[in-house]
């Protein structure tokens, strides 16, 4: 199975190719700007293991959650990469991208969603690389989030970083491990993704798109002028 | 030669293919306009949210509607500025990646561009050179065009555009998102010349523009004790006639000064019937002529931006075929454009 995939949900980029069981990865030049150095590291991996697009099974790319920006930057990316290629679109949750290199049976992803809050969901690993979601993702403040129940999770995510003591004395406690310097990877995306083409889990292009998860993202006349604010 | 356009700048989501030697075979528009009117405004992420939904179905219906697949796109042009950020993104990232896969010449086009050149696109076109209108929601100049690329500004509004002033008037009126068109609507049932509104730098030697001021002077008109709202209609008319007199008298202007004799009206605010009806009138008079996009290619639209597109490789300008940076140019005036670049 041959996949290129893409994720730039945070300001730490790569891109790699999955092929023959193999992944080569790359990351991406520029913090804010991983648009500049996007497409010219696609073909540079392809051309690395000479291979065409129209070679591939599938466009995988970090759906997210994340910054909004980088969501869309990988989505249309994939979406038009796709398209033009007549190749299928494999979006996969960034969270469940960032657990896998947790290494556990249980862990635990908070990665940090700015505005003092976090993106946080759970996955427990029956084989290794196999995340099976056990809480879906939320975007929360550290102090709500709270361990689903059972022993030995391991915390991953830069939201342990960025705001640490702000997590609920509970969950510290209950966590085994605490891996605040990860971020997801495009080597695990196309991996997660290579399972889910697998089990027939792939969409249309036109139908590849970001998972938010902050669906609110501003106020309307109405709620301003009961906050008081002007229409 | 088919040039697939793609056009994402602020609140509309646009495709079109058109054929340099069938035109324009097909284009589709998504206005997001409902998704906005909540808001009193473009809220930037729902629009960059909304264009990258809409964006490949788009793509899809165009081809089909135009009876043939991507083998048959020759090249892939998309707005790249001015506009919102996030917007602009989502239409470069998805021509882009899709150039990359196709194999084919990538051209990034200015907005305004695009807009300036659509009258050309119509059966009865303007030839080069001539002076253009550019008048909407985020835009009011004058520009001298000598071909494609070659732009020079005369003037712009130093402050509000002249659609803008009219959404912002509708919203001091109380017409709702967006109000521009509704307050046109409003005008049409009113009389003018009730009210006292200034014409704006109407005897300014320049062909500069301003409107924030006569969105002031209604609010002084509404905020006096005298304001009865039943004249409504009526302010509207005489908000609408101050706006359309001085875009007219500085569009003349422009024409003497360069000795031009064809006016180009393109943007949103070029449908305001009023607006033609004057400009046409002041026209005629000095045996000049107004040409204008057709109507459903006023607003914000991929039929354009394919048709720059096609125009600058018909030309020969020597262009990427993908596997590039991804950049947008969120700002960037017209008067900085070059004619095509060859070899």
């Amino acid at each position: 199975m041959k996949i290129l995939a893409i994720e730039t949900s945070c300001e730490h980029a790569t891109a790699a190719l999955l092929a023959g069981g193999e992944t080569l990865e790359r990351p991406l030049e520029g913090h804010a700007n991983h648009s500049e150095y996007l497409l010219p590291m696609l073909v540079s991996l392809l051309a690395e293991a000479q291979f065409r697009l129209q070679d591939l099974d599938a466009i995988a790319f970090g759906a997210g959650p994340g910054a909004f920006t980088g969501l869309r930057l990988a989505c249309s990316v994939a979406q038009g990469l796709a398209m033009g290629a007549e190749l299928r679109v494999v979006p996969v949750c960034s969270l469940a991208a960032l657990a896998v290199q947790a290494k556990a049976e249980r862990v635990f992803v908070a990665s940090d969603a700015r505005m003092g809050e976090a993106y946080a969901a759970a996955y427990r690993f029956a084989s290794p690389g196999v995340p099976i979601e056990v809480s879906a993702p939320v975007c929360v403040p550290p102090e709500a989030l709270v361990l689903p129940d059972g022993q030995a999770w391991v915390a991953i995510g830069s939201a342990l970083g960025h705001h640490d003591g702000r997590f609920p004395p509970a969950l510290r406690a209950q966590a085994s491990g605490w891996m605040p310097n990860s971020v997801a990877r495009a080597c695990d995306v196309a991996r997660i993704a290579a399972q889910e083409l697998a089990a027939g889990r792939s969409v249309a292009p036109e139908c590849a798109a970001p998972i938010y998860v902050r669906d609110k993202v501003a106020l309307t006349t109405e709620e301003r002028r009961i906050r008081g604010g002007r229409a | 030669m088919r040039v697939l356009g793609i056009e994402t700048s602020c609140d509309e989501t646009g495709v079109a293919l058109y054929d340099t030697c069938g035109g324009l075979l097909a284009h589709r528009v998504h206005s997001q306009i409902d998704l906005h009117a909540a808001y009193g405004g473009v809220v930037p992420e729902l629009a960059s949210r909304d264009h990258i939904r809409c964006l490949p179905v788009l793509v899809r219906q165009t081809l089909e509607e135009a009876g043939c697949g991507l083998e048959a796109v020759d090249a892939v042009a998309y707005t790249v500025g001015p506009g919102l950020a996030g917007a602009l993104l989502v239409g470069a990232g998805f021509a882009e990646a899709l150039g990359t896969a196709r194999g084919v010449p990538v051209l990034p086009i200015h907005h305004l561009e695009g807009h300036l050149l659509s009258p050309l696109l119509s059966g009865d076109p303007p030839a080069f050179p001539f002076v253009a209108l550019l008048v909407s929601g985020g835009h009011t100049q004058l520009m001298r065009v000598g071909g494609v690329g070659d732009y020079a500004l005369l003037g712009e509004t130093l402050d509000d555009a002249a659609g803008e002033a009219f959404d912002k008037t509708a919203k001091l009126l109380g017409l709702g998102y967006p109000g521009g068109p509704q307050l046109a609507r409003l005008a049409a049932d009113g009389r003018p010349g009730r009210f006292a509104l200034p014409r704006p730098m109407l005897r300014s030697p320049d062909l500069d523009f301003s409107f924030s001021g006569l969105k002031t002077a209604v609010v002084n008109v509404v905020s006096a004790p005298a304001w009865d709202p039943d004249d409504v209609a009526d302010l509207a008319a005489d908000f609408q006639e101050a706006v359309v007199e001085v875009l007219c008298a500085k569009s003349l202007r422009a024409l003497a000064e360069t000795a031009l004799s064809q006016l180009v009206v393109a943007g949103g605010v070029g449908a305001n019937r009023r607006l033609r009806a004057r400009l046409d009138e002041a026209a005629a008079e000095k045996g000049w002529r107004v040409y204008y996009p057709e109507p459903e290619l006023c607003t914000d639209n991929g039929a354009m931006i394919a048709f720059a597109g096609a125009l600058r490789l018909s030309a020969g300008e020597s262009v990427g075929r993908g596997g590039g940076a991804i950049r947008v140019r969120p700002r960037w005036a017209l008067a900085e454009l070059v004619p095509p670049r060859t070899g």
